[in-house]
């Protein structure tokens, strides 16, 4: 690059080695590195999750150092060498590790693993030995919110070749697990993986469905994968007596999406867009509540070049609001006039990047009003307070209600009563990658293509907001870098639709860190009153409770939390006496919604602190106090349902011998003088699989084509939690072929069935019965062919369906059968909605087909001088019905112990205050205690194959585990989190009471 | 419209910072998310850029007739893998702390004393060390102690026309070793809650000889704990835990933000600095003994 002064229009060339390639790249000189690899050279394998330095996903090396590409200048790379997840790595480290990840099940969503495997990179190249600590302080630059970094680590000290057995971390699971390279103990060698070139078992990769390669524009790609089965036997295995007599479920494949994710060629929703799009930068409002003129947009649009059109509420053509329910759809796409939160959107800029970039809010013609907020639930529900919403006097949004007994005289027959307050704060998912995506008019219709857990709900909400039938909208799900409930409002689509309209062209979008924090949903800050009374034997004879969740501005999933909320307010236990009350209440702040566990995290803080103050005021060992009430199958909750699997009382009991050996370990510990005192806790959760006594069906379908290609068709958005190779499994199971035999299409709503949302649990329950289904119906329709029994083993392989039939084997060549005109000669669909009833005023009925169960168990050292936590150990036994894959399920759990060790200790959303991810704190690996996890199955009659949901009960009981084990250890009982150190210590400066 | 310079040599860069009003840019890592904040509240507004990451003057490590020089680039990770005396070890470990690698990597030494944050975990070791700062400008080059320079809330002396060329730690006292102590809410990548630092000498009598201590993020700007220092003086290294009452730190006025509140910085910078003092007096006991 020439020395001196450039303007940024005057774009420079600066040389640079990219993977060992000698490239240049057109540059604005203070764009990011990130960027001009992105953008200027088109490897998007390097993610950008913050722009600031935050989160690392950017990691690239740069002359041999790992930095966040979003902070080099370009200008600052040019001459540099850069080594970019796309290349092999020093010594081919990178790919070796990239074969490491997809083994372990390092990737989740994926948008942290190329800049994780650039971190492990640096540093196993500066040093291939390295340590544990070596490798935490290397990747302790990077951000993950899926997978609790247990897996990631486990994978980096396996290529640095120090993988220490006794860390146990994710340990062997409590069942011996089958994998198809032959027995496996649990252990990492002989996972079955795919590493595309060099293992024999599978390789996926995406493949276009044309449409889009024609174009030139790369992706998002329909999302087609393709299995290609390399070792020429048709992945034909045998089935294993050992494991329950199944071929796919209960193994620890390989994620079926993995290798994209760790090669860096996955597509997520700021990776592709149709090269002529325009970009479209959103306005919106600072303050919480005002109303605001718009002046003369026109005069502002005219003067820029490239801007094309500045949208606002008066464009939208159809109805100009969004929300989940039919009934609460309050929030405007643009706001017209009057705004309610900080962080809401009122117009959005269209054009070229450097048009929508060149414009500051301050340039366009805005009269504020700012009028006074209503700033948490009090001053909502104050008898002065103005009213948000027309139709919600009070501000209150919804109530729920669950009455059984009688909770006054089961209270006043008791030994002992608990009561008390407890307080939680807004909290962000922190997923890694920001909402970004495109809309396109494709004819009379409306595509759509972003990064979502919900696309049949993006339709309706898309064509809604366009007036036009659902059938002119498509929604297309790239893929998803993290979600945990965040992605399931619409955020970008509706004003991409709207924006695409206004221009009738193509039309993209990514958002900043900033706007996606203050502008998506959060978790619902609580305030809950609650009481609890035992009998003197410590049975639990009443319980009651008052919460008041912070819906925020608009009312998105407040009305599920409410109603959620009653249904387990007790917590898994059997409770004669039950009264519980809820409200969603709406303020000004930002719009509270959908994070893993809707509420009950909330409510599980306080059920499991009044246990632990029972159990000190009967004496009793508190794990003692959580297995003589533990619910168990044929209990009857507190709705009067009666559980046909429920596995606490299994959970608690792999727990106890840790429970002992952890309150030996804390009293030896605690002997010593030192200011750091350890303590032990312990916590129990349920949450029921499905939405809250509400349809939700899936429909899944497979297909079998004349060229001999066995399709699966599923809707089901895979965000990380891997239902694509979770459903595969229990579709391959019900057919009976290898995992491998299929070629997936996943989530695209022309080409796959609704499936509902990627929400409460309820996948591999709800759409692993609907693939259950699919497959079945497919297999019994490939029997007929051959009037084969039951039993009989069905392959299928170059063009061929073999049917063997005891002695007897038919060859049917798939072509010659008939086809209809999409080239289909055989198909299979399953529906299933959960069997549940709607609960009558008194919350009375059948909320869930399914409940999942755990125990958690906490290890803590808290320094007293300074009221920090580190949490040593979390134990975590888990009913999950079965296991359909190990190595995901223990995923799902690392994970949801890492978002509740955050929830406990770190993170509170501030509005205007902690809208980055620096002052914005979620655990680095460095926060990760040791985990060990317990695999209980209880089969659940009507799951698939007996399995039921784990991604929120894994977050549920840790919190409440860990302010346990604080107050084991110290004597304060903490009733607001997150338990910041100063908080503590504020506790122990008043007695720790 | 913005422009970006970035030239060769410092004299170039000196007369580009003469002629205009400019944002020097570094290793990036606190102009960037600078950048970011503002655009994520629709301020795309854009500063001419001094980028100063070519200027050979403004690099290396070097032991001079008085002590040593640090080139206004040296890198975190630079300073942290550089062979220094035990003095150095608390500013050495502040670099192994400040946010992750990359940032390590990028970040420099007067990059965090520019930007001159309360937490900048930096400025407490540089005090502790009565570190100056070399400031240069087309007219010529003056000497600032860090503790002239970093003058308020995120200001410091640095004329407009001046640039930040070296950090200078005049020779460490015989015996004399550093250590640093941060507090934050989570491992790594964090902004620190309250931080200290400190360079300790234990005589041959087993009494410290010379104490520096400092603390940060506990008031608008760091702060030297002189009182304290004048009375662990002639302490003997067994009782200098004793000695660090919490009247001595009375210099500290924290304030309450997000991440703690004012009552509890001061009764944390008061454990930091107990732990430093502890360790630091208990090493050197050791090294007499």
């Amino acid at each position: 690059m020439a020395d001196g002064a450039q303007t940024p229009k005057d774009i420079v060339s600066i040389a640079l080695t990219v993977n060992g390639a000698a490239r240049t790249v057109a540059v604005d000189p203070f764009q990011s590195l990130a960027t001009a690899l992105r953008d200027g050279l088109g490897l998007i394998g390097t993610k950008v999750g913050c722009d600031a330095g935050d989160c690392g996903a950017c990691t690239v090396i740069l002359d041999g150092e790992q930095v966040c590409a979003c902070l080099v200048s370009a200008a600052q790379a040019d001459g540099a060498a850069v080594e970019t997840v796309e290349g092999a790595g020093p010594d081919g480290i990178t790919d070796r590790l990239r074969r490491a990840f997809l083994e372990h099940g390092a990737a989740q969503c994926g948008i942290c693993t190329p800049g994780m495997l650039m971190a492990a990179t640096d540093v196993l190249a500066r040093e291939p030995g390295a340590g544990r600590e070596a490798v935490e302080d290397a990747l302790g630059g990077v951000l993950c919110r899926c997978t609790g970094y247990v897996k990631i680590l486990d994978a980096v000290m396996s290529v640095a070749g120090e993988v220490d057995a006794s860390k146990g971390v994710g340990g062997p699971p409590s069942r011996t697990m089958t994998a198809w390279g032959g027995e496996s103990d649990g252990g990492r060698e002989d996972r079955c993986v795919g590493g595309p070139p060099s293992r024999t078992m599978t390789a996926w990769d995406v493949e276009s469905d044309g449409g889009r390669a024609d174009k030139g524009v790369g992706g998002p790609p329909s999302r087609t994968m393709t299995a290609r089965v390399e070792d020429g036997d048709g992945g034909r295995v045998a089935r294993d007596e050992g494991d329950g007599g199944f071929l796919s479920v209960g193994r620890r494949i390989a994620r079926l999406d993995g290798w994209g994710k760790v090669a860096g060629t996955e597509v997520f929703g700021a990776d592709a867009a149709p090269a002529e799009a325009l970009w479209v930068r959103v306005l919106r409002s600072p303050y919480a509540r005002a109303t605001f003129a718009i002046g003369d947009l026109e005069s502002v649009r005219s003067r820029v070049p490239g801007l094309e059109a500045i949208v606002t509420a008066r464009d939208v053509p159809g109805e100009n609001s969004f929300g989940i329910f039919p009934t609460t759809k309050d929030q405007p796409v643009f706001a017209d006039g009057h705004v309610r939160f900080r962080g809401e959107a009122i117009a959005a800029l269209v054009g070229t990047k450097e048009a929508v970039e060149s414009v500051s809010d301050a340039d366009l013609p805005i009269a504020w009003t700012v009028l006074p907020p209503l700033t948490g639930v009090e001053a909502a529900l104050a008898a002065e307070a103005p009213a948000l919403h027309a139709g919600s006097p009070g501000n209150v949004l919804t109530r729920g209600y669950l009455k059984r007994g009688d909770a006054e005289t089961g209270h006043q027959g008791a030994a002992a009563t608990a009561e008390g307050r407890f307080e939680t704060a807004f909290v962000e998912h922190a997923y890694i990658e920001p909402e970004a995506g495109f809309a396109e008019p494709v004819g009379d219709r409306m595509e759509v293509s972003a990064c979502t857990q919900a696309p049949y709900m993006d339709l309706e909400e898309t064509a809604r907001v366009l007036g036009v039938a659902h059938d002119k909208v498509r929604i297309r799900p790239t893929a998803c870098g993290g979600g945990f409930g965040g992605k399931l409002d619409a955020s970008i689509q509706p004003i991409l639709a709207v924006a695409a309209h206004a221009t009738g062209r193509p039309v993209r979008i990514v958002y900043s860190r900033a706007e996606s924090m203050a502008s998506t949903t959060k978790r619902h800050p609580a305030k809950i009153r609650a009481r609890y009374s035992a009998d003197a034997d410590g049975r639990f004879m009443a319980f009651d409770m008052d919460g008041d969740f912070n819906t925020g501005a608009y009312a998105s999933w407040g009305p599920t939390v409410a109603n959620r909320v009653p249904v387990h307010a007790t917590g898994p236990y059997r409770v004669p006496h039950v009264t519980a009350r809820t409200r969603a209440v709406y303020t000004n702040e930002t719009p509270s919604g959908a994070f893993r566990g809707f509420g009950v995290p909330q409510a599980a803080i306080a059920h499991e602190t009044l246990i632990d103050d029972l159990a000190e005021k009967l004496g009793l060992d508190r794990w003692e106090i959580r297995r003589r009430n533990a619910i168990g199958t044929g209990d009857e909750t507190a709705t009067g349902q009666r559980l046909a699997s429920a596995g606490l009382p299994q959970c608690l009991d792999a727990l106890k011998p840790e429970w002992e050996a952890g309150l030996a370990r804390a009293a030896e510990w605690n002997r010593g003088e030192g200011r750091v005192r350890r303590g032990v806790g312990i916590a129990c959760m349920w949450y029921g699989c499905g939405n809250t006594s509400l349809p939700n069906p899936s429909t899944m379908r497979i297909t079998l084509s004349r060229d001999g290609r066995l399709t699966f068709h599923n809707g089901a958005v895979d965000i990380g939690q891997g239902s694509t190779t979770v459903l595969t499994q229990i579709a391959a199971e019900a057919l009976g072929v290898p995992a491998e035999a299929f070629r997936l299409v996943v989530g695209d709503t022309d080409l796959t069935a609704d499936a509902g949302k990627t929400s409460a649990s309820r996948q591999t329950l709800v759409s692993g019965n609907a693939a259950r289904l699919a497959g079945e119906a497919l297999r019994k329709g490939v029997l007929s062919l051959a009037n084969a029994g039951p039993e009989a083993r069905i392959s299928i392989a170059e063009g061929v369906l073999t049917i063997a039939d005891g002695e007897a084997t038919r060859r049917i060549e798939i072509s010659s059968l008939p086809a209809d005109e999409a080239g289909v000669v055989l198909a299979g669909e399953g529906t299933w909605d959960p069997p549940t009833s709607p609960l009558d005023a008194e919350g009375q009925g059948v909320p869930y087909a399914s409940y999942g169960f755990a125990a958690q168990m906490a290890e803590v050292a808290v320094d007293t001088a300074l009221g920090t936590v580190k949490v040593l150990a979390i134990h975590a036994a888990h009913d999950v019905g079965r296991a359909i894959n190990p190595t995901l399920t223990e995923g799902q759990i690392h994970g949801g112990i890492a978002q509740g060790l955050g929830l406990a200790l770190m993170e509170e959303f501030i509005p205007g205050r902690t809208e980055n991810l620096h002052d914005y704190l979620i655990p680095t690996v460095g926060d990760m205690p040791e985990m060990t996890i317990h695999l209980i199955e209880d089969p659940e009659p009507v799951g698939p194959f007996g399995a039921k949901g784990v991604g929120e009960p894994a977050l549920v009981a840790t919190a409440p585990a860990i302010l346990s084990a604080i107050r084991h250890a110290t004597g304060a009982r903490m009733t607001r989190v997150p338990v910041l150190p100063h908080r503590l210590w504020e506790a122990l400066q008043e007695g720790g009471r | 419209m913005a422009r970006y310079y970035r030239p060769d040599t410092l004299a170039e860069a000196l007369a580009i910072r003469a002629e205009k009003v400019i944002t020097v840019l570094a290793g990036g890592t606190d102009i960037v998310p600078a950048r970011t904040a503002r655009a994520g509240w629709g301020d795309m507004s854009r500063t001419d850029i001094l980028d100063v990451s070519r200027l050979q003057e403004l690099r290396g490590i070097d032991e001079t007739a008085d002590g040593y020089r640090f080139g206004a680039l040296t890198t975190w990770t630079e300073l942290r893998r550089a062979a220094l005396p035990a003095a150095f070890a608390g500013w050495q470990a502040a670099a192994k702390d400040v946010g992750g690698r990359q940032v390590q990597n990028r970040g420099t030494i007067a990059g965090n004393l520019c930007t001159a944050s309360p937490a900048g975990d930096g400025i407490p070791c540089l005090l502790s060390l009565d570190a100056a700062v070399e400031l240069t400008s087309a007219g010529g080059v003056r000497t600032v102690p860090v503790g002239d320079f970093v003058t308020g809330y995120r200001t410091t002396a640095l004329r407009a026309d001046e640039l930040v060329t070296a950090v200078v730690v005049p020779r460490p006292a015989e015996g004399a070793v550093g250590a640093f102590a941060k507090l934050g809410a989570r491992r790594y990548l964090v902004i620190s809650i309250a931080m200290a630092a400190g360079v300790i000498a234990v005589g041959e009598d087993g009494r410290i000889r010379s104490a520096a201590l400092a603390v940060g993020a506990c008031s608008a700007r760091a702060q030297r704990l002189l009182r304290l220092e004048a009375a662990l003086v002639g302490v003997p290294a067994g009782a200098a835990v004793s000695a660090v009452e919490p009247e001595l730190l009375d210099e500290l006025t924290p304030i309450d933000d997000i991440r703690a509140s004012g009552d509890y910085r001061r009764a944390a910078a008061l454990t930091l600095v107990r732990d430093i003092v502890g360790g630091l007096a208990g090493d050197g006991e050791r090294r007499v003994a």
